[in-house]
């Protein structure tokens, strides 16, 4: 019996290891799906950004690619109105409370948000959600990098880094709903923080809110 | 929040108590902050640290769980509690603009106690007299048709009790001094 299986993508016959997640199975094969918050290492996915939605053929709805496994012959769709009503729903969400001054952003040109709006032709504005802005101030206290939190998305990629990959556990989830923020304990300013500064949080944002000075 | 004298030891000796006494796995944590807010009121930094430690999670964890759930407080409770209810007929009525005036004439934010612990500032979520909206639960006395106007009268007789209360603890010094 081989370990790998066989399974169409978009009528692109597509091969994958048994017990890979379909998102990333189909991120090897150049097969583009939005997404944010998915850590390939992650056993369990978090599935909390809501992007990376397929249709797979026998199942009614449409489900996140990161949490699905891989079977031998499914075929999946990445693109129906459902799927696409779900992305857009998700991303407008997103970028109602995102400081969209892309220009003057770090990550100008090399942003996630931006990608997923190119590759499915969503606009950076939205009118459906009452845009919020945030008065977060910058957190500018490390050495070489800086936190401005009015352009984090709450991916987790950077408390996954922070916890899994660096072993500290300076950064994590505060508060909730509306308010949520990546932040320090008791919101101290990460140089004053246990952090040390270890930069893998920055390498692991997919948009501008931990850069480099 | 600055820790007054003594309370540190206070602090860390109920904190060793309860960590004790407990199981300490990452799922003991909610009832371990629940028993050390019972027992000092609210859930310090130190304690909060020490909690960490005990059950091996980054304190930032611990942080996040405080932060949240609505039942876990920061900060101490002060001597006057002040609850304004932002419910559906509070808020409309305009319960936001009684809770700014509170903040204003306490100098401090919602959710926060003012330095010398004389207040605390909360927003609940209906009291249960709607009729009487915009209400304010001052130390457990339910306060109706609460108007700027009202919160500088509310605060003039708190501040009132704070002086007399003062004025007390002298005379009875001063009577402590005399036998």
């Amino acid at each position: 019996m081989s370990d790998t299986v066989k399974f169409t993508i978009d009528e692109q016959a597509v091969e994958a290891k048994k017990g890979e997640k379909l998102l990333w199975a189909a991120l090897k094969n150049d097969i583009y799906i939005p997404h944010l918050c998915a850590i390939k290492e992650e056993k369990r996915p978090n599935a909390s950004c809501r992007l990376c939605f397929v249709e797979i053929e026998g199942i009614p709805n449409p489900v996140t690619s990161c949490t699905m496994n891989v079977e031998e012959g499914i075929v999946v769709k990445t693109r129906s109105p459902q799927v696409d009503r779900l992305l857009k729903t998700a991303f407008e969400l997103l970028i109602s409370d995102h400081n969209l001054k892309c220009s003057q952003c770090p990550a100008n040109r090399k942003c996630a948000l931006q990608k997923i709006a190119k590759e499915r032709g969503l606009k950076l504005r939205q009118k459906r959600f009452k845009t919020i802005t945030r008065d977060y101030e910058i957190d500018d206290s490390p050495d070489e990098f800086a936190f401005d939190r009015s352009r984090c998305v709450l991916c987790g990629q950077c408390v996954w880094a922070d916890r899994e990959k660096a072993k500290v556990g300076a950064i994590g989830f505060t508060k909730r709903g509306i308010n949520r923020v990546v932040t320090t304990f008791e919101e101290v300013p990460l140089a004053e923080s246990i952090c040390t500064q270890c930069m893998l949080c920055v390498e692991a944002c997919p948009v501008g809110a931990l850069y480099y000075k | 929040m600055q820790l007054i004298e003594g309370e540190k030891e206070k602090i860390l000796a109920c904190v060793e108590e309860i960590l004790g006494s407990n199981s300490k796995k990452q799922e003991d944590l909610i009832p371990i902050l629940q028993k050390v807010q019972a027992k000092l009121g609210y859930l310090p930094g130190l304690a909060m640290e020490k909690i960490a430690r005990g059950v091996g999670v980054p304190a930032a964890d611990v942080y996040a769980l405080a932060t949240f759930y609505n039942q876990f407080r920061l900060n101490p409770p002060g001597k006057h509690q002040v609850k304004v209810c932002l419910g559906t007929a509070c808020y409309m009525v305009g319960g936001d603009i009684t809770l700014e005036s509170f903040e204003r004439r306490m100098e401090i934010k919602e959710g926060e106690t003012s330095p010398d612990r004389l207040y605390s500032l909360e927003r609940v979520a209906c009291v249960g007299c709607c009729t009487m909206a915009p209400v304010v639960v001052v130390d457990d006395e339910v306060e109706g048709k609460v108007t700027p106007t009202r919160v500088d009268g509310i605060m003039l007789a708190l501040q009132e009790d704070n002086s007399k209360g003062r004025r007390e603890e002298k005379s009875g010094q001063e009577a402590g001094e005399v036998k």
